[in-house]
C-alpha cells in the first residue's frame, strides 16, 4: 500500500490515463503565471481580468452575497468558515463604515500559496476585494501583507496604482456608485498576527494580540466597526465564481467543499511547487503526477495544511484534501500546505523546531500558551539531545493537553497539534532519544544535497 | 534597552532624559512623509507600523529618536509607541548592517539544508545570530517560515527571495555583498540597502525603473502544477536520481545564475558536511 510513493522519478504514470495531470489539476487562479508580466493589469485582462467585477456590479450586494454562499466557497486560510456567510454576517443600515481586511499575512510555517498567488497575479486578489466590498457595503478595504516580502509588496503597490488609474478602485467604480479606497499595508514580523483579531490591532497600530470573542469582527472589527476579515486566496477565488458562474464552481470537489484550490508541495519531494487541483485531490495523486518522493527515497510524516495541522504519514496518502476528509483523518485541511518529509527526517528534530516557533510567536497575552511553549520547548530540546526521561513523554501530552483549547487563540492549539500527532504515530521514535542518549538520525542525509553530495564524493 | 552605553551608568532613579530632535531638515521631511503616510487611514494611530518602518528607513534602526517623533505625530506617549516597536521582529533596535542576511531555520528549510546554511555562515562571516560584520555590510539572523517552502532552502536578504540556496551559494552571495558587486535575488529586485527597504515598507513604491518587472511573472516552482495540467513534464531539479545518469536539463541546485558577477576566483568544493548542529538553535534569549 505504501511502495507507490517510491516513485523517483523513474515510473511517472502515463499521460492521458485516470490520473493525468491535465485531468486532476485544474489551474485557475495560476492559469496564466507562465505568461510575460502576467501580475499586470494587462496581463490579467488578457485572461478576462475584471469581467467578474461587471457581473457583480449589476448585481444588487444582496444578490453577490446569496450568489457567494450558493457557490459554496469556503475560506482558504485555514478554517473553512464559508466566505458568503461571513459576509452576511455584516449587519446592514447600522451607519457605520465597514471594512473589508484581507489576510495576507501568510507565515503559517509550510504555507506558501498567497505569496506566489500575489507575485504573479495581484489583480485577482483586487478584482475580489471590490466586488466583495460592493457587497457588503464597504468604502474602505485593507491588504495586511506580512512585512518580510517586499517583492509582492512592490507588485502590490503598482497594482493597486494600476487599479486606480483604471477606475476599478476611487471614485464611481466603474459607474456604479461605489467608491472604494484601498490601503497595503506592511506588517511588521510577528505570526500572531494572522489570527483575525490580532490583526486587526496590528492595523490599527497596537501590538498584534487577539482579542477576547464576541463579539465578533462582523459585529465590532476594525475601529469597532463591522468588517470582514478574509484570506488572500479566498478572496481571490470570488471574481471566476462571478465570471464562470457558480455551477461551474460547483462542477469541481464536492458537495460541501467545492471549488478549485492551490496546494503546495513542499520538503523531499521529486517536484515541490504549486498544485491547483479541485478539492479533493490526493496526496497520492499529486505524489503519483509529479514525480513522488525524491528519488530513493519514501514518505515518512506530512501536514495537510502547515505545522498547526496534526500530522499524517503515509497510511494518509489517499485522503481527500478537502474540508471533511482531512478532518475525518483526524487533522485538518488548514492551508493546504502539504510540507512531506522522508525517512531520513527525525520527528523529534521537527517538532522541537516547530514548538520552538510557536514559543517565539506565542505573543505573552495568555498564560497557557505563554507558558506552555516554553516548557515544551525546554522538554523537546533536552529529549532530542539525549537527556530526557521516558516520563517526559507524558508530560509533554500534558503540557500540549493545558495548552489546545485553553489558549486565548489557535496559536495555542497549533501549537499542541505537532506534539499530539507525532506522540501518536511516532512515540518509538521519542523513545529512542531517551534511551539511545541521543538523535540517531544524520541531519546531514535530509538537506536537498545530501545524496548529490553523496554521488559527488564517494 | 533603549538607554545608549553612556547613560548605563546612571543608577540614582533619575529618569532617561528625552531622546534628541531629528535636525530641522530631516524632522521637515520625515513630516511630510508620515502626514502622508497618516491620510491613508481612518485613524491615525493605524499609521504606526508603517511610520516605524519610515523612521527605520532614515536610520536604519528604531531609535529613540524616531520613536519621539512617531508619538508626536500620532499624539501618543513615547512608551505606546516603545510598546510596538518591541513587539515586532522587523523594526532593529541597535545599529544594523546594510544588507540583512536571514536564514529560514523553521522546520522545513532547516531540514533541507537551512541549519548546515546558517551554521556555514556563522562560521564564514564570523558573526553569530543578529550580529553585524566589522564592515558594516551583512546582519546575520535566522529567520521564520517565510512563505517560500517550495523554493527550500531559502535565505532572505533584505527580504527579498533566494531561493534554493546551498552552503556554497550562500557563502558566495555574502562575499559578494561584502564586496559590493550587484546582487540578484531568485525572485525580486535587484538589491537595495536595508533603508531603502524600509521606505518601501512604510508604503513608499520603489521608485528604481524595472524593479517591479525584475525577476519574472514566478519563479519555476510555483509554475509547476500549471507546467503539468497543460502536459508538460518537470524537469528534474534539486537532486540527481542517485546512481543515475542525469536524464533532462541540467539540476537547478548549482551555482545560482543570479550571482552574475561573482566569480573569477575558485570557488570551493565544500565538505561533504560542514559542521552544523543537529540541534535547535539557542543563540537567541529566552
Amino acid at each position: 500500500m505504501t511502495v507507490s510513493t517510491e516513485f523517483g522519478g523513474t515510473s511517472r504514470p502515463e499521460a492521458g490515463g485516470e490520473s493525468s495531470p491535465e485531468k486532476l489539476l485544474a489551474p485557475v487562479l495560476s492559469a496564466f503565471w507562465d505568461e510575460d508580466r502576467s501580475w499586470t493589469l494587462e496581463g490579467y485582462r488578457r485572461h478576462e481580468g475584471y469581467e467578474g467585477l461587471r457581473k457583480a456590479l449589476a448585481m444588487s450586494p444582496d444578490d453577490v452575497i446569496a450568489y457567494v454562499k450558493e457557490a459554496g466557497l469556503r475560506g482558504r486560510g485555514g478554517a473553512g468558515f464559508p466566505t458568503g456567510m461571513k459576509w452576511q454576517f455584516i449587519p446592514q443600515g447600522d451607519g457605520k463604515p465597514h471594512y473589508l481586511v484581507v489576510n495576507a499575512d501568510e507565515s503559517e510555517p509550510g504555507t506558501c500559496k498567497d505569496i506566489p498567488l500575489l507575485f504573479a497575479n495581484p489583480h485577482a486578489l483586487i478584482e475580489g476585494i471590490v466586488i466583495a466590498c460592493h457587497a457588503i457595503r464597504s468604502e474602505h478595504a485593507f491588504i495586511y501583507l506580512r512585512g518580510e516580502v517586499v517583492p509582492v509588496l512592490r507588485r502590490l503597490h503598482e497594482a493597486v496604482r494600476e487599479a486606480y488609474a483604471a477606475g476599478y478602485l476611487g471614485k464611481n467604480v466603474l459607474g456604479s456608485g461605489l467608491n472604494l479606497e484601498l490601503t497595503v499595508h506592511a506588517g511588521a514580523g510577528a505570526y500572531i498576527c494572522g489570527e483575525e483579531t490580532a490583526l486587526l490591532d496590528s492595523l490599527e497600530g497596537r501590538r498584534g494580540q487577539p482579542r477576547l470573542r464576541p463579539p465578533f469582527p462582523a459585529v465590532a472589527g476594525l475601529y469597532a466597526c463591522p468588517t470582514v476579515v478574509n484570506n488572500v486566496e479566498s478572496i481571490a477565488s470570488v471574481p471566476a465564481i462571478l465570471h464562470k458562474g457558480k455551477e461551474w464552481f460547483r462542477s469541481m470537489g464536492s458537495e460541501k467543499s467545492p471549488g478549485f484550490t492551490l496546494y503546495s508541495l513542499s520538503g523531499h519531494v521529486a517536484n515541490p511547487g504549486q498544485y491547483e487541483a479541485p478539492l479533493g485531490i490526493t496526496l497520492r495523486q499529486l505524489l503519483e503526477m509529479s514525480g513522488g518522493m525524491r528519488p530513493g527515497h519514501r514518505l515518512k510524516f506530512w501536514t495537510p495544511g502547515g505545522s498547526s495541522t496534526p500530522m499524517l504519514t503515509e497510511e494518509h496518502l489517499d485522503v481527500p484534501l478537502d474540508y471533511e476528509g482531512v478532518g475525518a483523518a483526524g487533522s485538518m485541511l488548514g492551508t493546504k500546505a502539504l510540507q512531506c518529509f522522508d525517512e531520513t527526517t527525525c520527528v523529534v528534530r521537527a517538532v522541537t523546531r516547530w514548538t520552538e516557533f510557536y514559543a517565539h510567536e506565542s505573543c505573552g497575552k495568555c498564560t497557557p500558551c505563554r507558558e506552555g511553549t516554553y516548557w515544551l520547548v525546554q522538554l523537546l530540546r533536552d529529549i532530542e539531545a539525549g537527556k530526557g526521561a521516558m516520563s517526559d513523554l507524558d508530560k509533554l501530552a500534558d503540557i500540549a493537553d493545558n495548552i489546545n483549547g485553553k489558549s486565548f487563540c489557535a496559536l495555542g492549539d497549533g501549537a499542541a497539534s505537532p506534539i499530539f500527532s507525532s506522540l501518536k504515530y511516532f512515540r518509538e521514535e521519542y523513545a529512542q532519544h531517551i534511551t539511545g542518549g541521543g538523535c540517531p538520525f544524520d541531519p546531514a542525509k535530509s538537506t536537498a544535497w545530501a545524496d548529490h553530495r553523496t554521488e559527488v564524493n564517494a | 534597552m533603549t538607554t545608549t552605553p553612556s547613560e548605563q551608568g546612571v543608577s540614582l532613579g533619575m529618569p532617561q532624559l528625552p531622546a534628541p530632535d531629528y535636525p530641522d531638515d530631516v524632522r521637515a521631511r520625515l513630516e511630510a512623509d508620515a502626514r502622508e503616510i497618516i491620510g491613508r487611514y481612518p485613524d491615525s494611530r493605524s499609521a504606526l507600523l508603517p511610520l516605524l518602518h519610515l523612521v527605520q528607513s532614515e536610520e536604519g534602526y528604531v531609535t529613540r529618536t524616531g520613536m519621539r517623533f512617531c508619538a508626536d505625530m500620532l499624539g501618543l506617549t513615547t512608551a505606546e509607541v516603545t510598546a510596538v516597536a518591541t513587539f515586532y521582529t522587523m523594526y532593529r533596535r541597535k545599529p544594523s548592517g546594510d544588507y540583512q542576511v536571514g536564514v529560514c531555520t523553521n522546520t522545513l528549510c532547516a531540514v533541507m539544508g537551512g541549519d548546515a546554511i546558517f551554521s556555514a555562515l556563522q562560521e564564514h562571516l564570523g558573526v553569530g545570530n543578529g550580529e553585524t560584520t566589522g564592515d558594516g555590510k551583512v546582519t546575520l539572523e535566522h529567520i521564520e517560515c517565510n512563505a517560500a517552502c517550495d523554493f527550500a532552502p531559502v535565505v532572505m536578504v533584505n527580504w527579498e527571495f533566494f531561493d534554493n540556496q546551498t552552503v556554497e551559494s550562500a557563502r558566495r552571495l555574502v562575499d559578494d555583498l561584502r564586496a559590493g558587486a550587484e546582487v540578484r535575488p531568485t525572485r525580486g529586485a535587484p538589491l537595495c540597502t536595508y533603508k531603502e527597504t524600509a521606505r518601501i515598507l512604510a508604503g513608499f513604491p520603489d521608485p528604481r525603473p524595472g524593479a517591479v518587472d525584475a525577476s519574472g511573472s514566478a519563479g519555476p516552482a510555483s509554475l509547476i502544477g500549471l507546467r503539468l495540467a497543460k502536459g508538460e513534464q518537470p524537469e528534474p531539479r534539486i537532486v540527481h536520481p542517485r546512481g543515475e545518469e542525469i536524464r533532462g536539463a541540467a539540476p537547478q541546485d548549482e551555482p545560482p545564475a543570479e550571482h552574475r558577477s561573482s566569480h573569477d576566483a575558485p570557488q570551493k568544493t565544500s565538505a561533504s558536511d560542514p559542521a552544523h548542529p543537529a540541534g535547535p538553535v539557542t543563540e537567541e534569549g529566552e
